[in-house]
């Protein structure tokens, strides 16, 4: 009989304080308004989030808080109903996560373009080549490629573009490497094996801005209409997730596309170099 | 190469400069392991005492799953727990996601078999001659339970030691569970994988060296008490 009163009191005590912890954490839920997004490494990485919501809550009063991921799993994100806004740049996945029905009036607020880098030997020399003809050269002379290669929209872009220059996906071939990591994980093994990556020129910025200014791998495609990055805010169905805060995501996306978000977006810099460019129409 | 040298000694900047987010980091990954390693202490300590202390039928079979556990990758931990509460999980409603406290019952799920098993392997470990001496000299049952308690009180020590570095040195539920969230649930190991993604190698090296002088600090207090007691 003893043996079972002290199991019953273990049983206890633990279902008390488990009870009383997630009182006490959700407690904040109630009151204050949270706003929850998921978005893409690119955008926390260069510290642009960090910027604009200590603004954005100075004016609506929202607490912004967000987890920074690859765009794919943001979106599965916005699909398990877990936050209540995206901010991502991968066009396609934007467009099926909406005709899904998962995805709200999606807005686009701003972009930037994606580079492809090098060391500065430039080995495959695809210095000022388009896009088209720099990865074919890639592919062909077998210099290393270091892709992303995790669902991410620079991953998306990459592989779109593999496939306008008429060749198949690279896997297994030695030169290309798929490292499954961030925007800068991913600079830093195309840095260690010499080779090309392409990535968002404002990530480009920030690795050069640790660089000291003098990184080991710098741009050599650049300003090619296939390299055009629209980062678009997408808010998360309230029809098929009513625990969303949908009013917060609507007033979120209604400052970030204002008159002043937009000025924000535009003076955010890095090295004295402009980060993102904001676009969003009126 | 130079970046260890400066991560060294911005360690110290850090801690001695008062850094906001280092701060919040620290009391994020101490109130996480600390909730966490309370509970599985609670749940772990009488368990691992009856998988060695008892004897029953299919004993060594669970011991063998325990052990197995010891192995569990954390993001899988992760991935089990985002599964149950995300919001379209079966837990969804519970708020979990994003939250510290969701952090803490991965940590849980993570820490609990070093609990079970250090415990386990602490009381086989005790000299057999113990209880057959407690025996003899007469002793009821209950003396001989709680003096093998006793007996085993250093064997406890080590496995909650053992238990709290695993803790506090975990990433990936605290990545997938807790979304590392600044001035929320963004712990000192999750600083750490955001700082090296940034190419902040210099930040991720004091970062990891708050989290060893952490870990020092438990285990000199265990030194401490194992002195006196």
């Amino acid at each position: 009989m003893k043996k079972k009163s002290i199991i019953h009191i273990i049983i206890l005590s633990v279902l008390m304080t488990v009870m009383l912890s997630s009182s006490v954490y959700s407690a904040d839920k109630k009151g204050d308004k949270i706003l929850m997004m998921a978005t893409t490494t690119s955008t926390d990485d260069t510290g642009l989030l960090d910027y604009l919501a200590p603004e954005f809550k100075k004016d609506t009063g929202i607490e912004l808080r967000w987890t920074g991921v690859g765009t794919g799993k943001a979106i599965q994100m916005g699909v398990n109903c877990d936050v209540d806004v995206l901010l991502v740049h991968d066009p396609d996945a934007e467009k099926k996560l909406i005709t899904d029905g998962n995805g709200l009036n999606r807005k686009e607020l701003m972009y930037n373009d994606f580079v492809i880098i090098g060391p500065k030997t430039d080995p495959a020399r695809i210095k000022k080549m388009t896009v088209v003809k720099a990865m074919k050269t890639i592919a062909a002379k077998k210099a290393y490629f270091a892709s992303r290669g995790d669902k991410s929209g620079t991953h998306a872009l990459e592989l779109k573009l593999w496939k306008t220059a008429g060749l198949g996906t690279p896997d297994k071939e030695t030169w290309y490497l798929q490292t499954g990591q961030g925007m800068l994980a991913t600079i830093k093994v195309a840095t260690e094996k010499e080779g090309y990556t392409i990535t968002d020129r404002g990530t480009y910025i920030k690795y050069s801005a640790t660089n000291r200014g003098n990184p080991p791998l710098v741009i050599l495609v650049e300003k090619d209409n296939n390299l055009f990055n629209q980062y678009a805010a997408i808010e998360v169905n309230p029809a098929k997730c009513s625990n969303v805060k949908n009013n917060l995501a609507k007033e979120f996306i209604k400052w970030m596309a204002s008159a002043k978000g937009q000025k924000l977006i535009k003076n955010f810099k890095l090295e004295g170099k402009q980060l993102f460019t904001p676009n969003a129409k009126k | 190469m130079e970046f260890l040298a400066e991560g060294f000694f911005s360690a110290f900047t850090l801690l001695f400069q008062g850094h906001a987010e280092t701060y919040d980091a620290i009391f994020t990954t101490l109130e996480v392991s600390s909730f966490a390693i309370l509970i599985s202490l609670i749940i772990g300590l009488p368990l691992g005492f009856a998988l060695s202390y008892y004897n029953f039928p299919g004993k060594r079979h669970i011991r063998a799953v325990v052990d197995t556990l010891l192995a569990l990758p954390t993001v899988i931990v992760g991935l089990l727990v985002y599964a149950f509460i995300t919001k379209k999980g079966p837990l969804g409603d519970l708020n979990l996601l994003f939250q510290t406290s969701g952090i803490i019952v991965g940590q849980i799920i993570l820490v609990i078999p070093v609990v079970i098993s250090l415990t386990a392997s602490g009381i086989e470990s005790l000299d057999e001659r113990l209880k057959s001496t407690l025996i003899t000299l007469g002793a009821s049952p209950r003396r001989i339970l709680l003096s093998t308690l006793y007996e085993s009180r250093f064997a406890v020590m080590t496995a909650a030691a053992t238990a709290y570095g695993r803790a506090i040195s975990e990433v990936g539920v605290s990545m997938m569970v807790g979304g590392n969230i600044k001035w929320h649930t963004r712990t000192i190991t999750t600083a750490i994988t955001l700082e090296t993604g940034k190419g902040e190698f210099a930040m991720g090296i004091a970062l990891g060296i708050v989290l060893l002088l952490i870990s020092f600090a438990v285990n000199w207090a265990l030194i401490f008490f194992r002195k006196r007691a």
